[in-house]
């Protein structure tokens, strides 16, 4: 029988599955406070996915709270819609505005590798959509494990096939990310995407249900038995190894599906009759009435066997808990319905009203006219249970931070640096992405300025006036192990360079926080000071985080990830034609190399891959050396001063090089000694180091005394190192050469070679 | 003159031809897969994408779209017609264009700028190039493997109904390295490369693609 309301007010001793849907006694005592009684099944369900670490940030949200906090008012200006929403949304001028939002998959995409990556990109397209944007583009960030282990190639084949069987299928371009191999992420890859729209001001929409009286509809596809419990029990629970199989816990997606239902959305939204909107994600109609009856301040009234189902036996339970795919529900007057059903009748999209939006703060959803759940909204969505979990700063980290790899031993002769940069080039995290890449479509919509391998991707935004933005995202997650707060801020830093290599003023900010379990202290200290470190240094570059996602329980057993904060930073261009790409085309340009080099190699891709090294402090931070920097990279984009600029991080300048060479087979001779001398340093440190605030440009010669007249204008170090030739060769000189065939040798085909064709 | 583009369910380049056409010079006109109309156009390209999500086979559902009932008979009549990827696979189910197209033969998607070599500059949709030209357009798709049987291949061959051929590495496993072909009177043309994609300088890898588009704008001028 049905457990409704009455019957659970009646028989207040059955034992209930709290345990297994993930929540804990004391959660499950809050529960039956606040209703005064035992929840019904289908009321346990609603709370156990929505009081999930994964929606409810119930670990996390002490710490998140300073972002708002440390957000001016300057900050603020540009902000539109910042954290809390489906996504921010930011100002980018012209009356036109972009939303943007980073998100994990990792736990489904470790399960089921294609579904789980396919699914996330598909999610963090319907949240851009549901703030009233077309989405314009996707990025991913990919960690896996290591490169030779025999499991990896299962989850990069799936993986990468999903990301781009969706993305390619959605007709939205990749314009950019990050694939990382590393033993730590080898039980628990990451699976982060992004998405981006935009959207004119004035078609801004939220997800609050308001007006009484007004219809709640659920459209799009069918609700099936898929991804039943992907926020508790897969994304918020630690993999151990002799567990029953999650698969039923991952949803299953159809691009085509969720392509017709942006046509659809967007063609509702110009009706001008939709008055909340909420896409379907993690925790499916538990998450969508709760959320909308909630941030509207309203009630609501749902009739849960009007649902149209795919399977029809599904209980209410987990047609509550059901994350099936491509599913969004609207609020709108009852007297707009007809124009409603026109337009998802074109599209040929199903569409059924499911309830109304009520005066009494109630959300009571019933079930063949018995009511099966009758709470607060607002308890469900926005009151769950906030945990200050103890943290503690690990006791070997000092042991790991005094293991620097300043103290190996390095090359010194020529032939030993070539035969490095040529290792370091074919090295599983270094040589050419082109596999994974070229499987992606970046060119759909037609207006990509630029896509990877250049350092930041740039999209048109406007096609009139070329409007446009830049978006990059990073994180080196050795550097975040081996000191939480500066790590965060060099992915900070990192992304912030990228996007102003592309010429674009960095605007905004989203993350994607990937850590171990929340309950070992050791992995809480690494998030507060990581979170600490984001905020201070947003707040000082001026940047706003507008919103993002914490993953947590990224861990085999007791071994967390290296804490992964991927950061991704949004430009804007008044006119992306001008952007700058990552490597130069014509011979005779001058190449300098802006900023300080160090000799900083803890945590560097150099130390790792000659050494497998990891431990040391990371390179220094210098907030303030970016903000130039990027002040300059700007300018000479807009001035025209540069035709190629590429940041400085993995792998030091001589990757810098080996990129900007291969990218239009352009060759270059080049000399340290300015800089070895400047910056009291050896050729292998100027080559391999990987002190931040640095980038390498090519500038024509006709530019170079106003480039340089620049430079010192704001007093930022510069040094001319060397010029692109038709050689067909890297020359450093007085140290050795390499022809560009023997260089393309090394870096394209590791992936190829190690993954298929 | 105007070009119409057709959208079914599932096209994701539609948008982007319709800017190719004015791009050449052209209106584009928006043509939806549920009309059995043409409204009058002068030429009508077929979109890349997964019309109705390519589940069944590519273009195997598109081809019996209202639309495609008027466009057959026009295409027979002459009309000058243009598809791109999905499109392509779409005039081949729907028996405008002999062979087929078949999963890459890689088994992955890919996307890159690709080298083709135009080996007919006499069909309505190339008449801008010269014969033996060589140009840049991007590739993307996951089934674009042309393959047909021997017979067919010689007569396309025979007849100067190659369009266009890859040049370099074959990207998918096309019989002859075979690009793209056009039908007896040369004016349906289907190829899996997107010329839409090269019509602008910045948005592409340079503006080949345009020549496609101004070739059946010239053609229906002067016709």
């Amino acid at each position: 029988m049905t457990d409704t309301v009455a019957h659970a007010a009646g028989t207040p001793d059955v034992e209930q599955p709290y345990d297994e849907l993930g929540l804990t006694e004391d959660e499950y005592g809050r529960i039956r406070e606040i209703l005064g009684r035992r929840p019904t099944s289908a009321e346990l369900a609603m709370y156990s996915v929505m009081w999930s670490e994964h929606c409810s940030y119930k670990s996390s949200k002490v710490h998140l709270r300073q972002f708002g906090e440390k957000t001016t008012d300057e900050m603020r200006e540009k902000l539109l819609v910042g954290i809390g929403e489906n996504a921010g949304v930011v100002d980018i001028g012209d009356g036109w505005a972009v939303t943007f939002k980073v998100e994990s998959h990792n736990h489904p995409s470790y399960v089921e590798p294609y579904q789980g990556a396919a699914t996330g990109v598909g999610g963090i397209v319907r949240d851009i959509l549901a703030m009233g944007a077309r989405p314009v583009a996707v990025m991913d960030q990919l960690r896996f494990g290591a490169i030779d282990h025999p499991d990896t190639a299962r989850v990069v084949h799936g993986v990468v096939a999903g990301v781009g069987g969706y993305g390619n299928c959605l007709g939205l371009p990749n314009i950019g990310g990050e694939v990382v191999f590393d033993p730590v992420y080898q039980g628990n890859p990451l699976v982060n995407a992004l998405s981006v729209g935009a959207l004119r001001h004035e078609d801004l929409h939220v997800s609050a249900a308001s007006g009484e009286g007004n219809l709640v509809i659920l459209f799009g596809a069918r609700t099936g038995g898929d991804g039943i419990g992907g926020v508790s029990v897969l994304a918020s629970e630690t993999f151990d190894e002799t567990g029953p199989s999650k698969r039923p816990s991952v949803q299953v997606g159809d691009p085509f599906a969720e392509k017709v239902l942006i046509e659809c959305c967007l063609e509702l939204y110009a009706s001008g009759i939709v008055v909340g909107i909420q896409d379907l994600g993690g925790a499916g109609l538990s998450c969508a009435t709760s959320e909308m009856a909630s941030n509207g301040g309203t009630g609501m009234r749902v009739r849960l066997d009007t649902v149209p189902l795919r399977d029809s036996s599904l209980a209410p339970e987990e047609i509550l808990m059901s994350e099936s795919q491509e599913r969004m529900m609207a609020v709108i007057r009852p007297e707009d319905a007809e124009t409603f059903f026109a337009i998802t009748g074109k599209w040929d999209v199903e569409a059924t009203v499911v309830g109304e939006v009520t005066g009494d703060d109630r959300l009571v959803i019933t079930w063949h006219d018995e009511v099966v759940v009758d709470v607060p909204p607002r308890t469900v969505a926005h009151e769950g249970p906030v945990y200050n979990r103890p943290f503690a700063r690990p006791a070997e980290l000092d042991v790991l931070q005094a293991d620097a790899a300043e103290d190996l031993p390095r090359p010194a002769t020529g032939d030993e640096l070539r035969a490095t940069l040529l290792r370091l080039a074919a090295s599983a995290n270094l040589s050419s992405r082109s596999w994974v890449t070229d499987q992606y479509d970046r060119y759909v919509l037609g207006n990509t300025a630029q896509a990877m391998p250049d350092d930041a991707g740039v999209v048109r935004i406007d096609e009139t006036t070329g409007r446009g933005v830049a978006l990059s995202t990073d994180c080196n997650g050795r550097f975040v192990r081996l000191d939480p707060y500066h790590g965060a801020q060099l992915a900070l830093a990192e992304a912030y360079r990228n996007v102003a290599t592309a010429g674009a003023t960095p605007l905004a900010v989203t993350d994607c926080l990937n850590f171990g379990s929340p309950e070992d202290p050791g992995v809480m200290w690494q998030f507060d000071e990581a979170v600490r470190g984001l905020a201070d240094g947003c707040q000082t570059l001026g940047v706003p985080v507008t919103g993002g996602n914490v993953s947590f329980y990224n861990q085999t057993g007791e071994s967390p990830i290296h804490p992964t904060p991927v950061v991704g930073v949004l430009g804007v261009m008044d006119d992306v034609t001008r952007r700058t790409p990552s490597g130069w085309k014509d011979a005779g340009q001058a190449l300098y190399l802006l900023g300080v080099t160090r000799e900083e190699l803890s945590g560097s891709e150099w130390a790792w891959v000659e050494h497998a090294h990891l431990g040391g402090t990371p390179p220094r931070v210098d907030l303030e050396a970016e903000r130039v920097l990027g002040q300059i990279l700007v300018n000479a984009s807009r001035d025209g001063l540069v035709d190629a600029a590429h940041d400085l991080s993995d792998g030091g300048l001589a990757q810098a090089l080996v990129e900007s060479c291969l990218r239009y087979d352009v060759g270059a001779r080049v000399w340290l000694d300015e800089v070895t001398g400047r910056d009291g340093v050896d050729a292998f440190v100027a080559l391999f180091s990987e002190s931040a605030a640095r980038v390498l440009v090519a500038v024509p010669r006709s530019e170079e005394v106003r480039f340089t007249d620049m430079c010192t204008a704001r007093r930022f170090p510069h040094a001319k190192v060397g010029v692109t030739d038709d050689s067909g060769s890297l020359e450093v000189q007085g140290q050795f050469e390499i022809g560009l065939e023997e260089l393309r040798a090394a870096w394209e085909p590791t992936l190829a070679r190690t993954f298929g064709e | 003159m105007r070009v119409g583009v057709v959208t079914f369910p599932g096209s994701l380049d539609d948008r982007d031809a319709a800017r190719a056409v004015r791009h050449a010079g052209g209106e584009p006109v928006a043509l939806w897969h549920g009309d059995a109309d043409l409204h009058g156009v002068d030429a009508v390209v077929l979109p890349g994408g997964f019309s109705y999500g390519d589940y069944l086979r590519c273009g195997a559902i598109a081809r019996f779209a209202p639309v495609m009932g008027p466009l057959v008979d026009a295409a027979r009549g002459g009309l000058p017609v243009l598809g791109i990827c999905n499109g392509f696979q779409v005039l081949c189910e729907a028996h405008l264009l002999p062979g087929a197209l078949v999963r890459n033969d890689s088994r992955l998607f890919v996307c890159r700028d690709q080298r083709l070599r135009v080996e007919n500059a006499g069909t309505a949709w190339t008449a801008e190039f010269g014969d033996g030209e060589e140009i840049v357009v991007p590739l993307k798709n996951g089934e674009g493997g042309y393959v047909a049987d021997d017979r067919t291949l010689d007569e396309l061959e025979g007849e100067g109904r190659v369009v266009v051929r890859y040049v370099g590495d074959n990207p998918n496993g096309s019989y002859r390295d075979i690009a793209g072909i056009s039908n007896e009177r040369g004016n349906v043309v289907g190829l899996m490369p997107h010329p839409e994609h090269a019509t602008e300088p910045v948005f592409g890898p340079g503006t080949d693609g345009l020549r496609f588009f101004t070739s059946v704008l010239r053609g229906v001028l002067t016709a």
